[in-house]
């Protein structure tokens, strides 16, 4: 059994960690800016509807390039969505999206990724 | 153990933080459990993506140990993917390490917002935290911490070690040991529930027009990007700039009273007794939801 990439892992996680470490190790973060606390506050629905809408819109093609992707994944994601506006149940909501792919997919409608 | 024991916050401040704190606020127990439900839904994605993960290294003729020290290490899926393509395909280790930088580096927006929830917590707990800070442990910390108003290191660990970290280490070692007897977890649908997560809880932030336009925003400049140039510069650029756009619009009146108390970190001590009121969330309630329930602080008082 080889070991040859245990240094390649620890490198990459020796280049993680200081942007996961360094907001939460440096001084001074109570006492924050009042415009800078709001725009942290709006980092988190920024940041996870970036996160969903990539993860949802965008695949990368048989060349590797970013392509914009139309599937079934689109109405699992606002069924979530939705789900979760309207019955605060993330859980049901998940359960909801996978079980649309999956059926989508078993039923041949949708593709495999 | 008790809650103030177990999350490291002094006796004194939990009883300080419940008599001073919004009524609005939940109690920590009941955010505790709704993180729980959140979880199981991440415990499944994490587990999936682990699985896909550790086929990937197998089929890159990545050892179990290499494969499992790329889990606890790295521990961030994308870059991990990415790394197997990138070994795949002969990159040099210079190479690889710059990619990975570049593909973790939302983290930092994570860190900077989660960051005034855990001042007062000790350096080296903070420094563990950080390694397990991923996009599902932010996800759920965000939410949890300020459902609560507070930092809360019991429910931190709960999103990122129990839901994320083990499941993802676990499935990886199976994926990358007998993995070429499971079924392809797409078939099931699993690989949706990473993005469905990410928005379902991004509509849980959305406490407010600003978190809206900003969650909208962010969405529409990380596809543009993305598909433009690259989709780890789409999320970065989508995180980062969102934000202004949100932040220059005015807030609603209801909003004003709200700005600078509940939506954001721990509440400083001079505005808990100052008269604002909370704004009603953004999107319906479940009635009876000690945080969503309108009427929950005059039942509280009434008690």
């Amino acid at each position: 059994m080889t070991t040859d990439l245990v240094l390649l892992a620890a490198l990459m996680g020796l280049v993680t960690y200081p942007f996961r470490a360094i907001p939460l190790l440096a001084p001074g973060f109570e006492r924050l800016p009042e415009q800078l606390r709001l725009y942290l506050r709006l980092v988190g629905p920024s940041v996870l509807a970036a996160l969903a809408a990539v993860n949802t819109l965008v695949v990368r093609d048989a060349a590797d390039r970013p392509a914009f992707h139309v599937g079934i994944e689109w109405l699992a994601v606002g069924l979530c969505v939705a789900v979760v506006a309207m019955r605060r149940s993330l859980l049901l909501g998940l359960v909801l999206a996978a079980g649309i792919v999956a059926g989508a997919r078993a039923l041949g409608i949708a593709a495999l990724p | 153990m008790t809650d103030a024991a177990v999350s490291g916050q002094p006796r004194e401040r939990v009883a300080q933080t419940a008599t001073a704190a919004s009524p609005r606020l939940m109690e920590v127990g009941e955010s505790r459990r709704r993180l729980l439900r959140d979880s199981l839904g991440i415990m499944v994605s994490a587990a999936g993506f682990g699985l896909v993960y550790g086929l990937s290294a197998r089929e890159a003729a990545f050892s179990p140990i290499d494969a499992g020290a790329m889990s606890v290490l790295v521990f961030a899926g994308a870059a991990q993917f990415a790394a197997v393509g990138y070994v795949a395909g002969g990159f040099s280790i210079a190479a690889i390490v710059a990619l990975t930088a570049f593909l973790n580096a939302r983290h930092l927006l994570y860190a900077a917002a989660l960051a005034p929830y855990l001042t007062d917590r000790p350096r080296w707990v903070r420094a563990a935290l950080a390694h397990l800070l991923t996009d599902e442990a932010f996800a759920l910390a965000i939410a949890h911490f300020r459902r609560i108003g507070r930092g809360d290191v019991r429910g931190y660990l709960t999103g990122a070690f129990v839901s994320t970290f083990i499941p993802w280490n676990i499935a990886t070692l199976v994926g990358v040991t007998i993995g070429g007897s499971i079924p392809e977890p797409s078939r099931f649908g699993l690989d949706v529930i990473f993005p469905a997560a990410m928005g379902g809880l991004a509509v849980g932030l959305v406490t407010g027009r600003r978190e809206l336009v900003a969650a909208v925003t962010g969405a529409v400049i990380a596809v543009a990007v993305g598909l433009a140039w690259d989709p780890a510069a789409g999320i970065i650029a989508g995180g980062v700039l969102a934000p202004l756009v949100g932040m220059a619009l005015r807030p609603s009146a209801a909003e004003h009273g709200r700005e600078g108390q509940l939506a954001y970190g721990p509440e400083p001590e001079h505005d808990h007794h100052d008269g604002h009121t909370h704004a009603e969330g953004y999107f319906p309630q479940r009635p009876g939801h000690a945080h969503d329930d309108p009427a929950a602080p005059r039942r509280e008082r009434d008690r």
